[in-house]
């Protein structure tokens, strides 16, 4: 393509861009097709979204798509998930080859300005970078690291943030630089460093392919910040209010003890106007965010649970990737989940 | 195609009896021992196999894994077949509805079926390609659904081998015709025609396959008025196929040059027209020259389909590294890589023993 035909496309671009400003264009868009075009993390995300022996996704970031759905039309299933890699997923999102993104994204400055246009209606995962030492060093915090033997990726991020934090806290460490994640693993397992470092989620998974991974803590620091966040495109303030509020609803949910197992029990005999507005038993919630029924949030609870339920099932202790809630609690809990009153 | 007009081959003289077993095997030995450096050379191979092949054969035989769950694998510490097999089908059809395998499948077997009647030499004539014309469409619509009662199942969900093999037969059948065109525009004498086929040429291949599928996929639609949409396999068939021509094209240009002048003069002076001669005379040639080159790209071609996982198609080898992430199976990236290596061996080196074949009955002279 020669740069005048460039120019006049890019032109174009901007024009049809600046024209788009109209509040809903993209949740009408989604509503006439009928179903939500969610992108997950290709190939697979252990835990977060992964397709199983018979072509079907699951994962806490699926489901966290399959509740925008239970808002948007009422219905679960009426979701289409499009793999996405690293590189491509901002691309197709821009070029509307998806419509919300779940794939643990982290929301950033340049991500959410003007330039890019994204926009992250609500938190998901708190995620970032984490130390794991071995049980036998008796070690209950990264400040008691001096002199380790840290095992880490050349030229990445992690690199850099684990040797700030050394020098931060005037520590001394031995870095055993190490180019691939397999291996970086059976140099750890066999001893050869002290220290493994990755971010807490994909620390996590790799924790479960150790020879004993009973033996092995992760410590409490965070040596980054990696906030995860369903992303959309700038421009549609109703699809914003969904995303957020379907996230919200998931939070408020697990704050006021309403499970799965007692959602229709508390919607029919609570007195708590906070928790009768949430379950759409008074007030107009669900109307008022366009939500396809009055009382969306009890749907997706009965479907899914709430966020710890989802959490647990798919991330929490008892999974083979057995995290912690640690931050991805709720703040009465010393977590850092806080939604807003459904009111 | 060209081949039609070659004649048949002269009867094959028997062979004179070669060496028995005997003889061969002590001129091996012979040949292994011959000398300080050679007996250096076989003894230090003898030293690495004893040191690799047991190892090899405890874990991927001895202790290996072949029913049970991840958890029997761990224990076992051997290779662990069990997750190839669990994950089998899912990397033959990807994310297709789980209800609608047997179309893909029932897809599978026409496609395969044709590609082999597509080898024998007796099934090439016009039938052929009206058989592909038919079966094409047919193809799409059984995997499309949409109509006759199948449901709809969009492009998006196709995958595993079903979609690697859509692609690269596609692909490079359709690539093929394009790149002789390509070739023969190269060389032609008119001016605009030269021009356009080497800017085509030289603008595909210059870049990056990558860079043209997502060009195909992410940036095309951006380009597009509102409302207007080509599927996205579809436009990475189309990107797929360009850079076939475009490589293919070379390799053809490669044998038109290598044909002696007299080849072109003896056709113009029996008065062909440009195209009868083409036909006739310098592109079975050429062709049938080129084959090992033809090959060697096709396989490499091949290989390129893996690289439609930046657009997020889920080919073969996306599929199995998609099997890697399931939780309950976490940790045995070694025997998928292994099990994706052999399919991908098996394919090539068929490829590459058909084109030896080809080469042997359309040259009998070089036999």
């Amino acid at each position: 393509m020669n740069w005048k035909m460039f120019a006049a496309a890019a032109a174009a671009v901007v024009t049809f861009g600046a024209g788009d400003a109209l509040a809903g264009r993209d949740l009408d868009q989604i509503r006439a097709r009928g179903n939500l075009l969610c992108g997950v993390q290709g190939p697979s995300n252990p835990g977060f979204g992964v397709p199983d022996a018979q072509g079907r996704w699951s994962g806490f970031n699926v489901e966290i798509c399959r509740a925008i759905a239970i808002t948007i039309f009422g219905d679960p299933n009426r979701v289409q998930f499009v793999p996405v890699t690293t590189q491509s997923r901002f691309p197709a999102l821009s070029a509307g080859e998806v419509d919300v993104l779940s794939n643990n994204t982290t929301w950033t400055l340049t991500r959410d300005s003007n330039v890019n246009r994204f926009n992250f209606p609500a938190i998901t995962f708190y995620d970032g970078q984490a130390i794991m030492v071995p049980r036998r060093l008796n070690v209950t915090s990264a400040r008691q690291l001096n002199g380790a033997t840290v095992c880490v990726q050349p030229g990445t991020t992690t690199e850099l943030n684990i040797s700030d934090f050394f020098r931060a806290n005037n520590l001394r460490f031995t870095p055993v630089v190490i180019a691939d994640l397999d291996e970086i693993r059976r140099a750890y397992d066999s001893g050869r460093c002290d220290v493994f470092t990755n971010d807490f989620a994909a620390l996590a998974a790799q924790r479960t392919l150790l020879t004993r991974p009973a033996d092995h803590v992760i410590l409490p620091e965070r040596l980054s910040k990696e906030p995860l966040a369903v992303t959309i495109r700038q421009g549609d303030e109703e699809l914003t209010n969904i995303v957020a509020w379907t996230t919200f609803a998931l939070i408020d949910a697990e704050e006021m003890g309403i499970t799965q197992a007692n959602v229709e029990q508390i919607a029919g005999s609570s007195t708590n106007p906070v928790v009768r507005r949430l379950l759409g038993v008074e007030g107009n919630m669900g109307e008022s965010i366009n939500a396809a029924r009055p009382d969306f949030a009890r749907q997706i609870i009965r479907t899914f649970g709430n966020y710890g339920e989802i959490f647990e099932r798919h991330l929490g202790v008892n999974t083979p990737l057995g995290l912690e809630r640690g931050m991805n609690n709720i703040w009465t809990r010393g977590g850092l989940l806080y939604a807003p009153p459904a009111r | 195609m060209s081949a039609t007009t070659l004649t048949p081959s002269a009867p094959v003289q028997a062979a004179p009896r070669g060496p028995s077993f005997a003889e061969r095997a002590t001129g091996f030995l012979k040949a292994c021992f011959d000398g300080p450096l050679n007996t250096a050379i076989t003894l230090g191979c003898l030293a690495v196999l004893w040191f690799a092949v047991p190892p090899f054969w405890a874990w991927a035989v001895t202790n290996a894994t072949w029913n049970g769950n991840a958890q029997a694998c761990r224990e076992a510490g051997g290779a662990c077949w069990a997750f190839v097999r669990e994950k089998f089908w899912f990397s033959i059809f990807g994310l297709y509805p789980f209800e609608e395998r047997w179309r893909p499948a029932t897809m599978i077997t026409i496609l395969v079926a044709m590609v082999i009647a597509s080898t024998i030499r007796r099934f090439w004539t016009k039938w052929l390609f009206l058989a592909w014309a038919i079966a094409a469409p047919v193809m799409w619509m059984l995997m499309q659904g949409g109509i006759l009662g199948l449901p709809y199942v969009q492009t998006r969900q196709w995958g595993g081998l079903t979609i690697t093999g859509v692609i690269a037969v596609f692909g490079l059948a359709l690539g093929y015709p394009l790149a002789i065109l390509l070739a023969l525009g190269r060389r032609s004498e008119l001016t605009l025609v030269r021009w356009f086929c080497t800017a085509i040429i030289e603008c595909v291949r210059g870049v990056p396959l990558i860079s043209l599928l997502f060009m195909a996929a992410i940036m095309l639609p951006l380009f597009m008025p509102q409302g207007v949409t080509i599927d996205r396999l579809v436009r990475v068939l189309v990107a797929y196929t360009l850079f076939t021509a475009a490589y293919m094209a070379e390799v053809v240009r490669g044998g038109l040059q290598a044909m002696p002048k007299g080849q072109y003069e003896a056709a113009d002076s029996i008065g062909l027209s440009y195209w009868q001669k083409m036909r006739l005379i310098i592109l079975p040639q050429a062709l049938t020259i080129t084959i090992p080159a033809q090959v060697n790209t096709f396989i490499g071609l091949f290989k390129d389909t893996t690289l439609v996982v930046v657009i997020g198609v889920f080919d073969f080898f996306t599929t199995l590294r998609a099997a890697l992430g399931d939780p309950n199976w976490l940790g045995f990236p070694t025997e998928a890589y292994l099990f994706a290596a052999f399919v991908y061996f098996v394919l090539c080196f068929a490829m590459s023993r058909y084109s030896q074949n080809l080469e042997k009955t359309l040259r009998p002279e070089s036999r």
